[in-house]
């Protein structure tokens, strides 16, 4: 059955669009950051791969022609960055320091613990931009040699950690300004973070969106160095 | 006629991204090249946000989907990564606190030092 249908040139596309669709109604129905579509489509095509005997490669293979868009889609993130900077202006410099440490903060310390716990080449880069939204995250580590699955993955449950436990830390460290929470929010936990930080508050969800767009760029700028060094 | 348009727009600047990274010779991905070269168009009004808006939006809201393919493909990968797995968890876990606390902490610190006006 899997040659039948993998023989049909939109199969792949359909069956990735239609896992997606249920995983994007299980978020809604649970309203949970755990309930990540993302993570459900992957898992549902997985098991239609297994249960249909259709391997990974001709999967990856046929859907080949999506990863065009990739490009373009993230060029686009410059638009909702213009908008938040219009209105986010005097509060910049704050924005921008707490943004700069995080983000020296996060690569600096993968890089420390894969180094401590004796990671290779491949997995530490893969592991450094797990904190920036997938889209800049993949092709960072994809260019320099690491894996695209697991980055994608531990950007994903980057954010669903930030996403759950973002209010108690909020708490814990006193991060009662809306601004404070988005930097927080948006640096640490991209994109699955930005949409809890809406939920706090309309400005940290702003700041939030803004801080991974920053964060994202910041890392890109970043990242060659951590390349050379390893 | 207007989709169209705006593709063309949003293709030119992803074009000249992948045009800057072959031609800078540093690991920066084509598409934060254009993204900054679009944002300095918008940013300067040589680009006004309308000539892109629509389809820049229906862009950023089908990407996910893309992400969906790599995930998949982690299949083919999974034996490097399951003999690491407890110090992936462990750095991706610390990491995601600790830049939290970092990035938070710096901006309120920053915040306090200029004066209380910063409601806007």
């Amino acid at each position: 059955m899997g040659d039948f249908l993998m023989s049909i040139p939109l199969f792949a596309l359909v069956l990735t669009m239609g896992a997606f669709r249920i995983g994007l109604w299980c978020q809604k129905k649970t309203g949970s950051a755990l309930c990540n579509p993302i993570l459900i489509a992957a898992l549902l095509v997985i098991g239609v791969m297994l249960i249909a005997h259709i391997p990974a490669e001709r999967y990856v293979a046929s859907t080949a022609g999506l990863q065009w868009l990739l490009t373009p889609a993230t060029v686009c993130l410059a638009l909702p960055l213009y908008e938040q900077l219009k209105v986010l202006g005097k509060n910049l410099p704050a924005i921008l320091w707490g943004i700069a440490a995080g983000t020296v903060t996060s690569l600096l310390g993968i890089f420390g613990l894969c180094h401590l716990f004796g990671l290779d080449q491949t997995l530490t880069i893969s592991l450094l931009p797990k904190s920036v939204t997938t889209a800049m995250g993949i092709v960072l580590s994809g260019q320099n040699g690491g894996i695209e699955g697991l980055t994608s993955i531990c950007i994903i449950i980057t954010g669903i950690l930030g996403s759950l436990s973002g209010t108690l830390l909020c708490r814990l460290l006193k991060l009662t300004d809306p601004i404070c929470q988005g930097v927080a929010f948006g640096t640490a936990s991209h994109v699955i973070g930005t949409s809890r930080a809406t939920q706090i508050d309309p400005l940290a969800g702003a700041v939030s969106s803004l801080s991974l767009a920053i964060s994202g760029i910041l890392t890109a700028v970043l990242f060659p160095l951590f390349v050379k060094i390893l | 006629m207007k989709y169209i348009c705006q593709l063309l727009y949003i293709l030119l600047f992803s074009f000249a991204g992948e045009a800057l990274q072959v031609l800078i010779p540093l690991p920066i991905p084509a598409a934060i090249y254009g993204m900054v070269l679009l944002l300095i168009a918008l940013s300067t009004g040589l680009l006004k946000s309308e000539y892109i808006a629509d389809t820049a939006r229906f862009l950023i809201a089908i990407m996910p989907v893309l992400f969906v393919v790599p995930v998949v493909n982690i299949l083919r990968h999974w034996g490097v990564i399951a003999s690491r797995l407890g110090a992936i968890i462990v750095i991706v876990a610390a990491s995601t606190f600790v830049v939290f606390a970092v990035s938070g902490l710096v901006t309120k610190w920053y915040l306090r030092k200029k004066g209380g006006d910063h409601n806007g």
